[in-house]
């Protein structure tokens, strides 16, 4: 008798989680649909390779292409070695005590401030403080502090997951505590942090918000020369032309053609965090 | 004939934090012997061996008193050079540990940190090393195969080797078989016999025939305090104390 | 403190060696007794149960190796086991010298008595009580008592030799036809004698039991 009601909430939970997995795949494939629908007709080798012209309405999107890039370098320039410079410190360094559970705690809520607040604050701290004015320097801090939180967490957690024998044995045949970790941690969990920082980096790649008072300009007729230097972004670029543009109907394929761009590109970082990944998991037999 | 006294603890206590784990231990370990700890669980075996080579530093709220000489330093004192002492003082987990690497890279480790780059010198140390370790002929066609596709008991001699290659005068083994099959735990207590003419072992094991197998002296450590340290025939024939007969009878453990 | 299932093996074991302790005991009583009262049907009782202190014997032997294969002893209980293996030896050979005296009381009770029999009934009774003595201090771990017993092995001699003299000198010199019971009351102070030092055996064995010291080959 018991075993009849088991197996019917058994097959009743399969359907309802089942259901939720079928919900969600087709949130996916309706949104996907609709922008390669409305944006296909933009994709053109010219599309990727030419500047924008009269007026926006025609040309291609080179130019945020290549801001997008130029400020995900920078942020990457600064973010990885300090993510992963303050996990080492905190994870293998750092007493155990209050003060540095607080600075755990404090770092990951910082994942969760809102996108703007970074945004005013690196208006506040790069642009007018540090005087680097509205760059692609100070977009590219802003954003690093965004990613930051991520990359700390990411980091800490391949480092944990190096087990402490690894170490000890290194200290047993005489290393010194960074000998053990430079040579015995550090190569095996590079990998995993390098993948949790690409994930944040791709995030930080589609953010309008932190660029939008520090640096990102609507139009520009030449590229950065500089890091002191104004610059186009994706995202930034993909907001104007569905929202702000004069004529939005006129410039719709563009805008979901920058969409499919950005999705693409955001996609090829994560499938680079994957390939790392797998790679990782091949060398690392346990 | 009197022989050399290679370690030596005097009045030496330890806690962790506040908790007493070894009280008042005094003994003299002599040059190329085998020593074997044997005490209930918890009763502070692996605690002493670890203060030999100073592993217990990795644990922050660890305090000792009185001294500890190895060759005639008290490696207590806070001049000691730990990377020293601990190249000079090899150890040998109870889970044996080799690092993902090749098995060349494996034995070759402790030298490259220690500053070794001559690739000549590292071939015949490897080669040494491995013999001595008994695996040689084992691993010799295959040096740059995975250490990870060995045995657990070839595992385990591997990180023996690993632990020689750095040419140390101790060796501290911390029940080093007790994860490996009847056969594989042979292999290493022969190899403990021959190992010991070149090296002084201490070796802490729950096994009480290994113990009686393998050492030639045995301490036995109950709730901190060293009870009894005495020739491994004697200990195991006509112990001292009635708790170390207790002990080794299988009374209570 | 664990309950070992050991333990009770080793009680078992212990019981044992009581028993074959308490078998010879009767035969080397018995074995004298027909001597004194020149019993032949006690004398070919006490040949005939030998066998199964032979039994005895192998079935203790056994069961002590069993222990040593199974459960690898230690310390005092590797002593027990293997003290107990040699006493147990020891009890058996005891046990073959009555048998000895039996086969003496055999050929004795056909002839007429030989001489009033003074020293021996009190060499027979040294005897029997070196046995008991050596026993008890097995059964009660009493290594003082055992060091008494070896002692008593000097007086045991003594008298071994009086006693074969005298017949030798007092008997079988001055008389041919007395040669047959000289010589058998000869053997059985050699057996007697024999049976004092097996006595000692067992109590060195004992003293290596309760404190670990060999004390074997002493001249006592």
């Amino acid at each position: 008798m018991k075993n009849k009601f088991n197996v019917i909430t058994e097959k009743l939970g399969f359907a309802v989680l089942t259901a939720c997995l079928l919900v969600v795949v087709l949130i996916i494939v309706i949104i996907f649909t609709n922008i390669i629908i409305n944006g296909h007709s933009a994709i053109s080798l010219d599309f990727i390779i030419k500047a924008p012209t009269d007026g926006m309405t025609k040309g291609g999107i080179m130019p945020a292409i290549v801001g997008t890039f130029l400020v995900t370098v920078i942020t990457a320039i600064f973010s990885i070695p300090l993510g992963m410079g303050c996990a080492i410190y905190l994870n293998e360094y750092a007493k155990q005590n209050l003060f540095t559970k607080l600075v755990r705690i404090s770092i990951r809520n910082l994942a969760g401030v809102p996108s703007i607040v970074y945004g005013l604050f690196g208006v506040i701290l790069f642009v007018q403080f540090l005087h680097l004015g509205t760059s692609v320097l100070a977009a590219g801090l802003t954003l690093s502090l965004m990613t930051l939180p991520l990359t700390i967490t990411a980091s800490e957690e391949a480092l944990k997951n190096i087990p402490m024998s690894f170490r000890e044995g290194s200290l047993a045949l005489g290393a010194t505590k960074w000998q053990a970790i430079r040579t015995n941690v550090l190569p095996y969990a590079v990998p995993g942090m390098l993948t949790g920082t690409i994930l944040g980096l791709s995030r930080a790649a589609g953010e309008t918000a932190p660029i939008l008072f520090t640096g990102v300009a609507f139009y520009l007729p030449y590229l950065p020369k500089g890091v002191l230097d104004q610059f186009m972004a994706l995202p930034y670029h993909l907001y104007i032309m569905a929202t702000q543009h004069h004529d939005i109907t006129l410039v719709k394929p563009i805008a979901y053609g920058t969409a499919m761009v950005l999705i693409g590109l955001v996609f090829i970082m994560n499938l680079g965090a994957i390939i790392l990944r797998y790679r990782l998991r091949k060398n690392r037999k346990e | 004939m009197i022989k050399d006294i290679v370690i030596e603890a005097k009045d030496f206590n330890f806690y962790y934090g506040d908790v007493r784990a070894l009280t008042d231990v005094n003994i003299k370990i002599e040059k190329n012997s085998v020593t074997g700890i044997i005490g209930p669980s918890g009763c502070g075996k692996s605690t002493f061996l670890r203060s030999l080579n100073l592993m217990n530093n990795l644990i922050l709220c660890a305090k000792y008193e009185g001294q500890i000489f190895i060759e005639g330093e008290d490696i207590l004192h806070k001049d000691i050079d730990v990377v020293e002492l601990r190249r000079k003082v090899g150890m040998v987990f109870q889970k044996s540990n080799p690092f993902p690497k090749t098995i060349f890279e494996n034995v070759a480790y402790g030298l490259r940190i220690n500053g070794i780059k001559d690739k000549d010198l590292i071939n015949q140390r490897i080669e040494e090393s491995l013999k001595g370790a008994a695996l040689w002929d084992e691993v010799k066609d295959r040096l740059h195969a995975s250490a990870f596709d060995l045995s657990g008991g070839q595992q385990q001699r591997l990180c023996i080797a690993r632990a020689l290659a750095v040419e140390p005068d101790i060796l501290l083994m911390d029940e080093p078989a007790s994860a490996l099959d009847p056969t594989a735990t042979l292999k290493i207590e022969e190899l403990i016999q021959v190992l010991k003419s070149k090296y002084t072992i201490i070796i802490v094991t729950h096994n009480m025939q290994q113990a009686a197998r393998v050492s030639d002296y045995t301490a036995f450590f109950m709730m901190g305090k060293l009870i009894e340290y005495s020739k491994t025939n004697l200990m195991f024939t006509n112990p001292e104390h009635k708790i170390t007969e207790d002990y080794v009878t299988g009374r209570f453990g | 403190m664990i309950d070992r299932k050991f333990d009770e093996e080793l009680n078992e074991l212990n019981n044992k060696l009581l028993k074959m302790a308490a078998l010879t005991q009767e035969s080397i009583y018995l074995a004298v007794e027909s001597v004194k009262n020149r019993d032949k049907g006690l004398a070919e009782k006490i040949i005939k149960n030998d066998k199964a202190i032979d039994e005895f014997e192998l079935e203790i032997d056994d069961f002590s190796i069993e222990l040593l294969a199974r459960r690898q002893p230690l310390a005092g209980d590797l002593r027990f086991i293997t003290t107990g293996m040699k006493i147990n030896g020891e009890l058996e050979r005891i046990a073959d010298l009555s048998v000895n005296i039996a086969h003496r009381a055999l050929d004795l009770s056909d002839q007429p008595l030989l001489k009033p029999l003074v020293d021996i009934p009190v060499f027979s009774e040294l005897a029997v009580n070196m046995v008991k003595s050596t026993i008890d201090a097995f059964v009660k771990r009493d290594a003082d008592l055992a060091q008494k017993v070896i002692g008593m092995d000097e007086e045991a001699n003594k008298l071994r030799n009086i006693i074969q003299r005298e017949l030798v000198e007092d008997y079988i010199a001055k008389d041919i036809s007395t040669l047959s019971r000289g010589l058998s009351l000869f053997l059985v102070a050699q057996h007697l004698e024999r049976i004092c030092d097996h006595a000692k055996y067992i109590s060195e064995a004992v003293i290596y039991l309760v404190s670990a010291k060999v004390v074997k080959h002493q001249k006592a």
